[in-house]
Order: structure tokens, then sequence, then C-alpha cells
């Protein structure tokens, strides 16, 4: 087998090799590109969420000084080339979205939220675009708003659509309601937990930003931006625009973040590249910071509640749960998947499940759309489920620990299929919890609690175990979740003449170190310097096709294609080595970056030879080149796990939460630069952390965002985290070469409820009802439920 | 509008411009004079992407009109990324992991520079708190508290060093 040689980078905790550009300032972000010519775009947003718009005169703006031009979506009806169409949710077998529900581009006679475009102003500067967009007269006829989905589905709520008179979007049922019933009937031990989960703003730090260009010599549509899914935006903006896909070249620069914000196609990043199609100019846009909060999608926002039901032993008899989701305006892209299946493929964690009835429903509010944010609604549904074991472990009056440690899967069961047909590929579940209460001292922190309540002092202890669907790629899987492109990825590896190696991902890189973890992998299994290795991503003209950076895939399944490609590599390497060295291909070895003859050392080559060889061509055996793609499509899905606590003490007089510690013990398989893999857990924690007791998206009663800017949105500053206790374990994915698993999202899946455990854990003596919990625990909240105040 | 000429100092270039009244210094120094390395990440000094140093202090440039500045000595990363090898502030923000995305990282070096030179040996509460107006969403922040106090021990190393010569 090849590609079994190591120079030890895989594993390795190499320092990020682009970060000095990023240091030094030379990072060129979207709105970093120069450009010459270029109309500066601004956009005239809905100051009403729920509004009829009987006319828009935008003949003052146009009249300004600079102004280049300024379009509505009736001017863009006239206009010489097509009109944009809506932006499509994803068709599903399971769920239908009518065309209806789809978020327009531009919005013409109707608005549904606070923020929603009505024109774009083109020109000379940023300032004179704002300008423009400022005299710009909307005649709106106001309509009753709701912002509340519970409110939203009453009868006597304002209706978003016609056809939707109890603004229900879908309405999706799982299992056999009366089987599981039967099995609450059989129940020794009954528990409830609801979790109503705010919204939140997936808030990358750089905004959202598009430059196009067009040339209409060649029809040629050239667009930079801003995100995470290059040849899905190229795909999604030629079907919007009307424009050959082939005909349209998407290239990203360095991304400022992204959490699952910018993987969906978005209403500006298609109207820009229409004006540059119009205007035959570039135009350029980098959207503000309130314009991202009113506008870009919103994550969370899915309401759970249910029960659980046990035998005398406490086994897991039955879950039963109800879902309304708080979708906004319209259906965005994908949020239709994220709240119904692919919420409740994670919804038993760790636990063996016999029976799940669970129904969820997707309610139209007139807020911002709702879609994916880091760890999309895999956090509702492990926040549900380890709300719901502490509370029945509080019911049948045992450890907390002890119930999980009851119900975990054994680790001889894998592959294990759960209740909902997910397919657990690997895992040892017993050994992050007892690991977890080992470097917890768990039982010794028991002891101190009752000391210290005795003091009048609440040090709570919150426990979360769960369970992350990684890697999600397979055919199968794909068609019956009905995901539109099943999610396998491309990687190319070129040697060149010189050999120095590019390699080339359909993935993108949004902050977390692809350029080091691929090229560690190319370079070990090349036996290369990984200077020599160059990692390309972000553009569509480089790599023909992919899918993109979201789902914790990257390195899975990415990372899997360059693995594979470089033993393809290896593999025409070793025939051009059998070939010039006149030795059979079994008998050419590969190690460390050298071919050599079996049992002949001297008789070798270097891989940069063969490299050269390759591309002379005098005298090879097949092709010439050294270079091989591979397009990786996963068989199953890597599933991560781990244990994490946390250990609070809660201020009862004032509602303030302070860390005593965190830890987080997690199996994602082999990792490939630990380094990378513990920054991506202490940022996703911290936003973990920062969804159970900070941050929280408000509107009025009139659907005005409150928290429209970072003044009012309470995005965790330096001080609101603590220190974050790493601990590794392994047990590696037996399906991908790398065997590993992603973990770019378990920080927020099992952060939220390790703290919302332990704040309900450190109150529990004051009598605070933990079984109905309304997120974010902000000190008001906890000082009320303690107070016993509403 | 008003046009205004003013004269700055760029990471040691002088510049000669004219702006409107209404001109934020970070748009005069990306959009005019090309110092893309402060970002602009939320126009309203809450993020702290854009800090760059005027006249010695770490500022806001999206809260400072390019007139305030006429005269005025600015420092951007950028004026970092003309030596012959990174600072102790930026080696240690690369090796400790203090950035993912990077778009807060420019502004966090300057932030970093201007509290070691008030503080070459803050504690990790101190440097919680001068880094309170610079926002981070990726790094939870931990590593750059690792980044700042190993750049504080180099550079008070280096500058015992220097000290004993």
């Amino acid at each position: 087998m090849s590609g079994d040689t190591t120079n030890g980078l895989i594993g390795d905790r190499v320092t990020r090799t682009e970060d000095a550009e990023f240091v030094t300032g030379q990072a060129e972000y979207t709105d970093d590109i120069a450009t010459s010519n270029a109309a500066h775009a601004a956009v005239l947003r809905s100051q009403h969420a729920h509004a009829k718009v009987h006319d828009i005169d935008t003949s003052a703006a146009e009249e300004l000084d600079g102004v280049i031009a300024v379009y509505t979506a009736e001017d863009m009806e006239e206009a010489e080339t097509s009109a944009p169409r809506k932006i499509p949710s994803m068709s599903t077998d399971y769920i239908q979205v009518e065309p209806e529900l789809f978020r327009p581009v531009i919005a013409s006679d109707r608005v549904h939220y606070q923020g929603e475009p009505l024109a774009i102003a083109l020109a000379e500067d940023r300032y004179t675009a704002n300008d423009a967009v400022d005299r710009i007269e909307v005649d709106y006829e106001r309509l009753e708003s709701v912002t509340d989905p519970e409110a939203a589905i009453e009868d006597d709520a304002p209706t978003l659509f016609e056809d939707y008179p109890n603004n229900i979007a879908y309405d999706w049922e799982f299992g056999d309601k009366d089987e599981v019933d039967e099995a609450f009937e059989d129940a020794e031990y009954v528990a409830s937990a609801s979790v109503d989960e705010q919204r939140l703003i997936p808030d990358p730090l750089e905004p959202r930003a598009t430059v196009a260009d067009y040339d209409s010599s060649s029809n040629e549509l050239s667009i930079q931006m801003s995100t995470q899914t290059p040849h899905s935006d190229r795909h999604a903006i030629a079907g919007i625009l009307r424009h050959p896909e082939n005909k349209i070249h998407v290239q990203v620069p360095r991304v400022g973040g992204g959490f699952g914000a910018k993987i969906h196609n978005y209403d500006v990043e298609s109207l820009v590249p229409w004006c540059a199609r119009e205007l035959e100019r570039p135009v350029r846009w980098q959207a503000t910071r309130s314009e991202i909060h009113q506008t870009s999608s919103h994550g969370r926002g899915l309401n759970l509640e249910g029960e659980a039901a046990f035998d005398e032993d406490g086994k897991l008899l039955g879950v039963r749960v109800d879902g309304l989701a708080d979708l906004g305006g319209y259906v965005s892209s994908h949020v239709h998947m994220l709240t119904t299946v692919l919420c409740i493929e994670v919804i038993n964690s760790q636990y063996e499940l016999p029976k799940l009835y669970s129904r969820i429903r997707g309610a139209l509010t007139n807020a911002t759309c709702l879609d994916s944010y880091r760890g999309v609604h895999e956090v509702a549904a492990i926040t549900f489920i380890e709300r719901l074991m502490h509370e029945s472990a509080k019911e049948i009056g045992m450890d907390p620990a002890e119930l999980r440690r009851r119900n975990q899967i054994p680790a001889d069961a894998f592959p294990y299929e759960t209740v909902t047909g997910t397919v657990y590929d690997s895992g040892n579940y017993q050994q992050a919890l007892e690991k977890t209460l080992d470097v917890l001292e768990y039982d010794e922190l028991r002891e101190r609690q009752e000391e210290l309540r005795e003091d009048g002092r609440y040090l709570g202890i919150g426990l979360s175990a769960y369970t992350h669907v990684s890697g999600v790629g397979p055919a199968d899987v794909c068609k019956e979740y009905g995901i539109f492109k099943t999610h396998w990825e491309s990687g190319r590896i070129t040697v060149h003449q010189s050999g120095t190696v590019t390699a080339y991902c359909g993935t993108m890189d949004f902050g977390m170190g692809h350029q080091t973890s691929y090229a560690q992998i190319v370079a070990d299994k090349l036996g290369i310097p990984i200077e020599d290795v160059e990692i390309i991503e972000g553009d569509t003209r480089h790599l023909n096709d992919g899918v993109g950076t979201h789902a914790s895939r990257s390195l899975v399944v990415g990372g899997s294609a360059l693995a594979e490609s470089a033993d393809d590599v290896i593999e025409k390497g070793r025939s051009i080595v059998a070939h010039q060295l006149e030795a059979p291909e079994e008998d050419i070895e590969f190690e460390d970056g050298e071919f050599w003859v079996k049992g002949a050392p001297e008789r070798s080559m270097t891989i940069q030879e063969v490299g050269s060889q390759a591309h002379r061509a005098w005298d090879v055996p097949g092709e010439p080149g050294l270079e091989a793609t591979t397009y990786y499509l996963p068989e199953q899905m890597a599933i991560t796990s781990g244990v994490h606590a946390a250990v609070v003490e809660v201020d009862p007089d004032t509602g303030e939460v302070e860390f005593e510690r965190y830890l987080s013990v997690d199996d994602a398989g082999n990792r490939i630069n630990p380094q990378i893999v513990e920054g991506q857990l202490h940022g996703g924690i911290a936003q973990g952390i920062s969804q159970a007791l900070y941050e929280d998206v408000v509107y009025d009663d009139n659907g005005n965002m409150v928290t429209s800017t970072l003044q009012d949105y309470a995005m965790p500053k330096s001080f609101h985290v603590p220190e974050v206790e790493t601990v590794e374990l392994s047990t590696p994915a037996p399906d991908n070469p790398l065997g590993a698993k992603g973990v770019g999202e378990t920080g927020p899946i099992a952060g939220n409820a390790a703290v919302l455990n332990a704040v309900v854990d450190a109150l529990e003596p004051l009598g605070f009802d933990g079984s109905e919990v309304d997120t974010p625990l902000t000190p008001e909240k906890i000082w009320k439920g303690v107070n016993d105040q509403d | 509008m008003t046009e205004h000429d003013i004269e700055i100092t760029v990471n040691g270039t002088d510049h000669e411009m004219t702006v409107d009244s209404r001109t934020l210094l970070v748009h005069a120094l990306r959009d005019q004079l090309g110092y893309t390395g402060p970002n602009v990440g939320c126009e309203s000094s809450m993020c702290g992407a854009c800090t760059i140093h005027l006249d010695g202090e770490a500022v806001k440039s999206c809260t400072v009109l390019a007139v305030q500045a006429d005269g005025s000595d600015v420092t951007t990363v950028g004026d970092f990324a003309d030596r012959d090898s990174l600072h102790p502030i930026q080696e240690s923000f690369s090796e400790e992991h203090g950035l993912q995305c990077g778009y807060c990282t420019p502004g966090m070096i300057m932030t970093t520079s201007e509290l070691l030179e008030r503080n070459p040996d803050p504690n990790e509460e101190e440097i919680r708190e001068a880094l309170e107006g610079n926002l981070c969403r990726c790094t939870g922040y931990q590593n750059i508290v690792k980044a700042v106090e190993s750049a504080a021990e180099k550079m008070r190393t280096t500058a015992t060093a220097e000290g004993d010569d």
C-alpha cells in the first residue's frame, strides 16, 4: 500500500504558515482589493419590518453629483439584462418549499423584515452612494408585524403570506407517536425540559463584501467575494442572474471569519454582479455592521421542548420532542433541513435511545431570515437532550454523571445505528465521561459544592456529553436528507518540474488554517518539505468544482481528497521509476520522498527527480506530468464526540455567573495539527458560553431590531470568557484515510448545555426552575428566577 | 462638501492629501493612501479592527476624522512589516496561535504594542482589560492572551539584554 510514509508532519503542532501575511497587515480581504473606475454600492433597506411598498422615488438620489445609477426591482425588470430571480431554498424530498417563500434578491411591493433591500445606489465613492440612499423616498403602508414564533402561529397573528394563514412554512414529523406514547405509559420516571432558544448573529468580524466586474466582449462575470462556498456561489448566481455558469469566475480573497453565515446565497451578492453587468464597470460593496446584524442570516432560534421516559434502572425508554423554529421573513437556503432532519439526527447524543417521536414546525416571522451558524441546530438538539438528562437525573434522584453512564452507547457497539437512522462510526463515550470526572475530581467537587452551599455560596457543575456529525458526504445520506448535492470534495495535487508542489482543494478557509494543515498532509505523504507545498483554495478557475467549507467537513473530506491524490501521485511516480530503473513496479519502495528498488537502495530516485522526468517526458510509461485529482466521497460520516464540563459560581443577589473551570474532553480522531484543533475548540466554546449567558437578538414590538450594532449586541469581550482546558482523546474515524473527525462546530454544540446545566445546578437549592430555560441566562433572568419574579 | 488639504505621516512616509470634512481617517488611509492593514469591522469604535497609533496613542481610526489627523504621525500594523523580521508581538501571535481569520489581528497588535509600552509586564487580568476594546470572534481570546504574555516576556528579555550592553 502506498502513502504510508511519514516525515512526522501529520500530528505535529506546526505553526501556521499563513500567519506572516496576517500579522503584518498584508492579508488581502475583499474590501482591500484595489479597483480602478469602480462604482461603490450602497443598499436602501426597508425601515419597517412588515409593509406594503406603494412607490419608491429615486429621482432626488439620481440627481446627486457623483451618482451613477439607482436601481429598484422595477428598474431591474425593465433593464437590458435579465432581472434577478429569487434565491431558491434547497429542494428536499421531505419538505417542499414553495417558490413564494423564497427570499427575493430585491423586494418590490412588500417587505417582510426590517432591512430587506429595496434599492441599490451606485456612486463614484462610498460616501456619495450612502448619500444617494438617504435621498430615496419610499411610500410604505405599514402592516402589523410579529417577531415571536409562538405568537406568529396564533390565529390572530398578522399573516406574512396569504397562502400560509398560520405562518407555518412546514410541519415535519419523525417517528411513531403512538409507539412512543406507549413507552411513556410503561415508564418508571418521566422528566421534561424546554429550551427557548434565542436568535444569534454569527457576526464574523469581516462583514460580507463583494467586488464584481463584467467583460461584455467575453460575457465574463468575475466576482470576488467573502464566502465559504465559492463553487456553490457560482452555481447559485448563475441561476439568479440567468448567466452561464461557465462564464462566471468566483475568486475569494482572505475571508475574515464565516461561522456558517457566508454559506447562503445572499441578495446583495447577486445585486452587485447584476449592476456590474448592467453598467459594464466594476462595482464594489462591503456591508456595514448594522447591515450584517439586520440582514445576514441569524442562527439558532429553534425552541425545543419534550420529555424523556426511563425504566426503574434509569435506562431511557423514549423521548418526545416538539420544536418551533423562528424562520424569519422567508425560508432561507438551508434552514428547513437544519431545523428538522439535521437537528434530530443527534438528538439521542451518546445514548441508547429505543424510541423517538418529534414534531418540528417552522414559523414565518417578521425577522431576519434564519439559517446556519456554527453547530447549526445540532446545538439545539444537544442542548435539549443534555438539559433533559440533567433534569431527569434530578427527577430520578441519581447523579447526572451516573445517569449518563447508564445510557451511553457501549464502546463495542460501533458502527451503531441510532433511532434516527444515523450511523455512528466510532467512539468511546465511557472513556470521555470517566476522563472528565477524573480530571474534575468530580466526587470531591460535589462535596465542596455541598460545603459551599452551607456558607451561602452556589457552585454549579454542568456536564454536556455530545455527538456531532462531521464529514457529511455519503451519497445515501445526502439523498435521504434531500441535500441538493452530495458532499464530496475535490483535491488536486501537481508536482511541478522543479519538484515543488501545488495542491488545490474545493474547500474555503476562513480562519481554520487550511494552508498549514493541508500542507502537512501533502508534505507528509509525499515526503517533501512543507515549504515546498502551496495550497490554493477559493478560485473556480483553479479547480473546476468543489463543495466548500461548512459542517466541520474541510479536513475530513477535503483533507481526505488531498490524501488520496497524494497516494495517486505516488503510484504514478512508482510506475515512472519502475520504467526508468527497469524494475517491476511491485519492487519499487517509497518512503520519505524517495523511491528505490527493493534490495538495491542505491538504485533510487527522489520524488522531485520523478517530477522532473514526468515533465520532461522523454521516457515515461504513460501520460506526461505528475498530477492527480480526487473527488473524495465519504462512505460514512465521522462522528465527533466528547464531554464538556463547566464549573461556575452564581451570585444569587446579582445573578452574575463566574467561571471556576471549563473542561473540554474531545475525541476528534487523529488530529493533523493539535494546535489548530485546540484553537477551534477555544473559539467554538466561547460561542457556546456566549449563547448560554450573553448574546441575544432583540426586536421591539414593531419588529425594529434593537441589537443592530455591537454596542447593543453582546458579542463577548476578552474578559467574558474563561480559559479552557482541553484533553485529547482519539478513536480514529474508520472511513477516511486520515482517521480524522471534524471539530470546528463542537464548541457551541457542547458548550451551551454545559454552561446552562452548571447554572441550573448551582441554583437548585434556591428553587430555580431549570426545566424551562429561556436563553441567554442573563443576570436579570437568573435573579428573577431565584427571587420568584416574572 | 468642504475639502481640506492635510498632511499626515504614515509609517514614516509623509503624505499630502485632500479630504472631505467627513472623511474618516480609516477611509483616508485605506481608500486614498492604500494602507489596508487597519480593517473596518463596525464603524462604531466597538470592534477595534481599525486600531492604529495616532501620535503614539492607540485609537480606532473609524471614529477619527481625517482632518483631525492633520499634522499627525500615524502608525499602522504595516510599520512592523517593513522590518527584516517579525516584531516579537507579531511572532508571538503566530507562535501562540493567537489569530485565526486574522481580521482583528492588526488592531490586536496595535493595542498590544501600546499596552506593552505602558506596562511591560502585565498580568492576565491586565491583558484582558487592555484588550476589551478589540473583539475577536475566532479565538475565544485564550491564545491572544498567551501571545501577549509571550511577547511581553520576549520584549523584556531584549530590553534587559540591551540594558546590559
